[in-house]
């Protein structure tokens, strides 16, 4: 089974990845800024494709991370993996976007039974999700995703880049202070939960904040 | 007879700048579908457009739109010639979902990408077709929009008066409004008379019942200092300003509140109504006049205004000008009109955008195609 899997929850991220292959990879690419979604993403898939020597008809699921991550940044992605399903007429998932550096944990040395991943939800908020660990397993989500002060955290150690920016706060775990979640790794979870039959997400946004948008009172009468 | 039917390329054009998600699909001239999902149910209750609502709603919209499209057209991705996609002026946040999808598009049919401006599109539409086999606005120079010509672009979104010497090539903002859209304009009052939104309609059709003379309402930028002479232009000659007037109008409504008199809400509207389509229509016609524009369109959803209606044809007739406005549905922020531009620059043989442009909030109508 061959995924394009891409992320823009954060970074902006594709992967090609497929249970016929080493370590599931076929191709993948992920920028370093957060902001250029709309230029890089589908340029990188294009690449992508052309590079493996593959086409849409070659791809056999499209699976989409769903956040949270902020607004703007989230739909590039979405809308993106939306119709690339709809063109090639293939079936799309969702995933949890932290489910990503969840499994990048599971896949460290001296990973903890329970612990949390956080990423950048800016106005000085973390998105974050709380997982645990059990030998041979798939990362399992507790609780989560939430958005929320860092310091306000379960006092469990944390990974990702919501770690590295409130260190001074939070248990951030060394090595994972600057991960965001990306594309190769959300692919990868994809296919081995595929492979063990678990149910995936829907294409759904998890904004986790409303629009901002306030309703106008009753304008003030003069007397 | 020369039917344009076959003639032309097929065009698939995206738009997503504001609140209405557009796909429509043209063949050279031909208009074959304009299919629109508006979120404009959801902005009722904030009274305005709300950039992040707007931009959900692009999402979950763009692919039950374009499948309608397509459907109803009756073509298949396949037989598409090219792309085209509103990439600027716009919402920023809005104007990413079109053009995010319009470029997965591209990847995954391999078909040409062309990143083109809201404004000129606009204009595009004069050159449309409709399907029922109408005549096109400028029928009398079939596939070419006349020398000469002029565009007044009036919505919620924008208020510009352009002049298009050549509608894939060259294209120049005369003039433009320094703060809110004669639309946002409307809103606004609307909802200080109580009126709900979208303030237009609401406006529109209670003005018809007040005394627009009642009350003199200023007209913006319309001082010498600001409009100076046709040899030494002021720094605002067909420039709009709408601030004023709403804080007037807000100020009138107080008055009569505070002195605990009815406020007479049918003639506030009227000369409101009159204010705006009054200064609108006359620097309009002033940039025509002193530009040699013989011939203007007259867009946006605005258009709908019969007011502003009523005085352009009037004003334009009076100072020679050929006045064409499209069907409303098409001067309304749609996809054919993006698709009728993409097929003018196809025709025209520009080079397309391919797919690694950046949408651009603030596009300048120098800009035809990215
Ligand atoms: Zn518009």
């Amino acid at each position: 089974m061959l995924i394009l899997a891409i992320d823009t929850s954060a970074v902006a991220s594709a992967a090609l990845v497929s249970d016929d292959t080493m370590e599931s990879l076929v191709g993948s690419f992920s920028t370093e800024d957060t902001r250029s979604h709309a230029e890089v993403l589908a340029p990188g898939i294009e690449a992508l494709l052309a590079d493996s020597g593959l086409t849409g008809a070659d791809v056999d699921a499209v699976v989409t991370g769903v956040g949270p991550g902020p607004f703007t940044g989230l739909r590039s992605g979405i809308v993106t993996a939306r119709t690339l399903a709809f063109v090639w007429g293939k079936p799309l998932y969702g995933l949890m976007s932290l489910d990503a550096i969840a499994l990048e944990v599971a896949e460290s040395t001296d990973a903890a039974p329970e612990f949390i991943v956080a990423t950048d939800a800016r106005r000085k908020e973390v998105y974050w999700a709380r997982y645990a660990l059990s030998a041979g397993q798939l990362p399992r989500l507790l609780d989560g995703p939430h958005v929320g002060f860092a310091a306000d955290l379960p006092e469990l150690p944390v990974y990702g880049a919501g770690a590295g920016l409130y260190a001074d706060v939070v248990n951030a775990v060394p090595g994972f202070s600057s991960r965001q979640p990306e594309a190769l790794s959300l692919g990868q979870f994809a296919l081995a939960r595929l492979d063990t039959g678990e149910q995936l997400l829907d294409s759904t946004p998890l904004y986790l904040r409303e629009s901002d948008a306030q309703v106008p009172g009753p304008r003030k009468r003069a007397l | 007879m020369n039917s344009p039917q076959h003639d032309g390329p097929l065009v698939l054009g995206i738009e997503s700048s504001c609140d209405e998600t557009g796909v429509g699909i043209v063949r050279g001239t031909q208009l074959l579908t304009n299919t629109v999902s508006s979120s404009m149910d959801e902005h009722v209750r904030f009274g305005g457009v709300i950039p992040e609502i707007a931009s959900r709603a692009h999402l979950d919209a763009f692919v039950p739109t374009l499948r309608e499209a397509l459907a109803e057209a009756g073509v298949t991705l396949e037989d598409v010639d090219a792309i085209a996609v509103t990439s600027g002026p716009g919402l920023a946040g809005a104007l990413m979902v079109g053009v995010c999808a319009a470029k997965a598009l591209a990847v995954a049919t391999g078909k040409p990408l062309y990143a083109i401006n809201h404004l000129v599109a606009h204009v595009g539409v004069g050159l449309l077709q409709t399907d029922d086999g109408g005549p096109q606005a400028f029928a009398a120079n079939a596939n070419a929009l006349p020398e000469n010509l002029g565009a007044l672009l009036v919505s919620g979104g924008h208020t510009e008066i352009l002049r298009i010497r050549n509608i894939t090539a060259d294209v120049e903002l005369l003039g433009s409004t320094i703060d809110d859209a004669a639309g946002e304009a409307y809103d606004k009052v609307a909802r200080l008379l109580g009126l709900g939104y979208p303030g237009g309609p609401a406006i529109d059709k209670l003005a018809r019942t007040g005394n627009a003379e009642a009350i003199r309402f200023p007209r913006g930028l319309s001082q010498p200092k600001y409009m100076g002479t046709v040899e030494q232009p002021g720094p605002h000659r067909y420039d709009w300003s709408f601030s004023g007037l709403k804080t007037a109008v807000a100020r009138c409504v107080e008055q009569f509140e505070a002195r605990g008199e009815a406020v007479p809400v049918a003639d506030i509207a009227a000369a409101f109504q009159e204010a705006v389509v009054d200064i609108i229509t006359s620097k309009a016609v002033l940039a025509c006049r002193e530009n040699g524009i013989t011939e203007l369109l007259l867009g946006g959803g605005v258009a709908a205004n019969s007011r502003l209606r009523q005085l352009t044809e009037q004003r334009c007739s009076a100072a020679g000008i050929r006045l064409t406005v499209p069907p409303l549905a098409l001067c309304t922020d749609n996809g054919a009109m993006v698709a009728a531009l993409g097929a003018q620059l196809v025709m025209a043989g520009i080079a397309p955008s391919g797919i690694g442009f950046a949408p651009d909030s603030s596009m300048p109508v120098t800009t035809v195609s990215a």
